[in-house]
């Protein structure tokens, strides 16, 4: 099987499925000439030519827009947001607009939707452009929130994505394009949306995570191997509608948990599966449900000392997992 | 012109390039890192402008902001030091390149959301206007952002409430990696003013003096009750969007055309052209910027990284 990395995976799964699907084309700043800011869609304005790969003018909330209106019309667009820093301009349209279409419609209209965005720090990008916003769009109804962090996943997933008659907030961990490797089958498949993974069986806490932190969480999990810790780390990989049944079967066999994010702790996505654990699993915990975030300070900062103090890594979920697993 | 202007300009300009050079040298070295945006090519257009504001008028411009602050009056080893991520940076190393700022010296910052700082100076034009100030809120923007929703509604809101501000566009000929006209329905940005029925004009930003010329005259206009303007400069950046841009948008050919023009060139003629200034002057004001630039990256380099509780600072201030 041939090894790739993360953004190779992805730049695949769309040249697989424009090739698949004529209805499908790509608009975003920069996806044509320049074949993507972080080259996602490299090679592929002159493999498919200007009608399917459409440099967009910079007008995020209008890249959202027409993405909808020509959703609606019948064709499958995938949108490229730079960065996801600059997905806040398109709020409206992604929240009232995308969210909503086939609620109030009964149905009738579909929003078969993919809006890419690069997330999440540790590139030195600064305050604008190292955020994660998965929490604000697992908050809506009528979207649905994908997370990837392997590039076997990050290709099967991407081809659900674009093949679902539903509107989906596709978040890419770009610290990982290049520095995430893994094997990637050649010929056609999918990765359904919906179930969470089981990265690394354990018994003695569940370790859940998503992007970037998953990786992170796997090399805690390993470290923690060798002091008799027997972790296991579940991948979430679709964050909304989110796995309830594979966090829940984890939590009953381990009984310990602790998710991890990199966005800032407070209604982080991390509280959400907090509740379920103690709504749904409460007897069966012997400790108390754990999260480990990026602090709540409002942006990622610049300076490497202070971007570090900021991201979590291996070393403090080893820390966080050892403490949860010794109470 | 009189003739320290003329050298304070012709410094200015020097130094921003200069600074840049540095900048993208210790970029290369693995010392800056995240995101690097050079104006090297663009100098003129900072220079001319902000040389004709008055200390009340505040500047604002977006993240390619090195020689707007320069301009502004912002200490280049300070500038450096940010790029850096070091204590002493303008920002103390929490903003880096993109985020410079410093109101004492009225320059309210470059921001890295592209277009969203325009309602912002509309917003700093109607603390003027309130208060019966004679300032004049600068805000420097490119030919992309042109093209967001932020851009259209500022310009009409300044207009139907009759601000004073200025709105710059400096038209570099790309956005990022799109060219003008194929991202914008007009190729001359001056003409989306047309639309709010504001007062418009174009000049070449490769020139110092037209630059200045125009400027002078628009912001005495706006200080005098015209109501908004939009000035259109025409320019060109040498360098790639970013550090790193593999500029598979534009030909050789098409750069070295506009280095044939290049602005410190042009500026540099002009003052010897002009009895402003001989050769000797010029070279002790390059050596000068040599010297000031050695002892920036001296300190830049120097410097200590912020402390770890720096993190947690300035979320909110006392209630
Ligand atoms: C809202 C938003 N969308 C996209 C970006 C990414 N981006 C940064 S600069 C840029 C191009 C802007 O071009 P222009 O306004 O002409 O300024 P220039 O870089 O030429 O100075 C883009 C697309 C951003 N920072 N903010
Ligand atoms: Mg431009």
């Amino acid at each position: 099987m041939p090894e790739m990395t993360l953004i190779e995976a992805i730049r695949q799964a769309q040249d697989e499925e424009l090739a698949r699907d004529p209805n499908v084309f790509i608009t975003g700043e920069d996806v044509g000439v320049r074949g993507g800011v972080f080259r996602a869609t490299m090679g592929l304005y002159d493999k498919y030519g200007p009608n399917r790969l459409i440099d967009s003018p910079l007008a995020e909330d209008s890249i959202v827009g027409v993405g909808i209106g020509a959703a609606l019309y019948g064709m499958r667009p995938i949108l490229e947001i730079q960065f996801a820093d600059f997905i806040h301009p398109a709020l409206n349209q992604i929240i009232s607009e995308a969210a909503k279409m086939c609620y109030r419609s009964n149905g009738e209209w579909t929003v078969p939707l993919v809006i890419r965005a690069p997330y999440g720090g540790g590139i030195g990008g600064g305050l604008y452009h190292s955020q994660s916003v998965e929490a604000l769009f697992a908050h809506v109804p009528g979207l649905k929130v994908v997370i990837p962090s392997t590039p076997y996943d990050a290709k099967g997933l991407l081809k659900a994505a674009v093949r679902d008659p539903n509107p989906i907030i596709f978040l890419e961990p770009k610290k990982g394009y290049r520095l995430i490797k893994g094997e990637v089958p050649e010929g056609e498949y999918v990765v359904p949306i919906g179930p969470a993974r089981i990265s690394r069986p354990g018994r003695d806490l569940s370790l859940f995570a998503y992007g970037m932190m998953h990786h992170y969480a796997l090399q805690a999990a390993q470290k923690l191997e060798s002091e008799g810790i027997d972790v296991e780390v579940v991948d979430l990989r679709t964050l909304y509608p989110v796995d309830k049944e594979t966090i829940l079967n984890s939590v009953r066999k381990t009984s310990r948990a602790l998710i991890v994010h990199e966005d800032n702790l407070t209604g982080g996505y991390g509280a959400e599966i907090a509740a379920i654990i103690a709504d749904e699993a409460f007897t069966d915990l012997d400790a108390p449900v754990r999260r480990l975030a990026g602090p709540d300070v409002p942006a990622v900062p610049f300076s490497h000392p202070m971007q570090d103090w900021f991201m979590v890594n291996p070393e403090k979920i080893a820390a966080a997992a050892r403490k949860l697993a010794q109470w | 012109m009189d003739k320290q202007t003329g050298l304070k300009l012709y410094h200015e300009m020097v130094l921003i390039r200069r600074t840049e050079e540095k900048a993208a040298e210790l970029y290369q070295q693995g010392k800056i890192g995240g995101f690097l945006h050079l104006y090297i090519g663009q100098e003129a257009v900072s220079t001319g402008l902000i040389s004709a504001r008055l200390p009340q008028d505040r500047v604002i411009t977006a993240y390619r902001d090195h020689g707007v602050a320069i301009n502004c009056g912002l200490p280049a080893k300070e500038i450096l030091a940010e790029m850096l991520g070091k204590v002493t940076g303008v920002s103390r190393g929490k903003g880096g390149s993109m985020h410079l700022a410093d109101v004492s010296k009225n320059f309210w910052g470059g921001h890295a959301i592209v277009g969203a700082h325009l309602p912002l100076a509309a917003g700093l034009a109607l603390g003027d206007l309130y208060q019966k100030q004679d300032g004049v809120t600068i805000c420097m923007f490119g030919d992309g952002a042109t093209n967001i929703g932020y851009f259209h509604e500022a310009l009409n809101l300044s207009k139907v409430w009759n601000l004073p501000v200025l709105w710059v566009c400096e038209n570099n000929q790309y956005g990022m990696g799109t060219a003008v006209d194929r991202a914008s329905a007009v190729s001359q940005i001056r003409q989306k003013a047309e639309g709010y029925g504001m007062t418009n004009s174009r000049v070449d930003g490769m020139n110092l003096v037209a630059v200045r010329e125009a400027a002078q005259k628009i912001l005495s206009e706006i200080r005098n009750g015209s109501g908004p303007q939009l000035l259109e400069i025409t320019t060109y950046r040498y360098r790639g969007h970013s550090m790193g841009d593999p500029e598979r948008y534009r030909k050789p050919e098409e750069i070295h055309l506009w280095q044939e023009q290049d602005p410190i060139g042009i500026f540099r003629r002009h003052l010897l052209d002009n009895g402003l200034a001989v050769e000797a002057e010029l070279n002790a004001e390059d050596d000068a910027v040599e010297e000031e630039i050695r002892e920036a990256v001296i300190f830049a380099e120097s410097s200590p990284e912020p402390q770890a509780e720096e993190l947690f600072r300035d979320i909110y201030v006392e209630a």
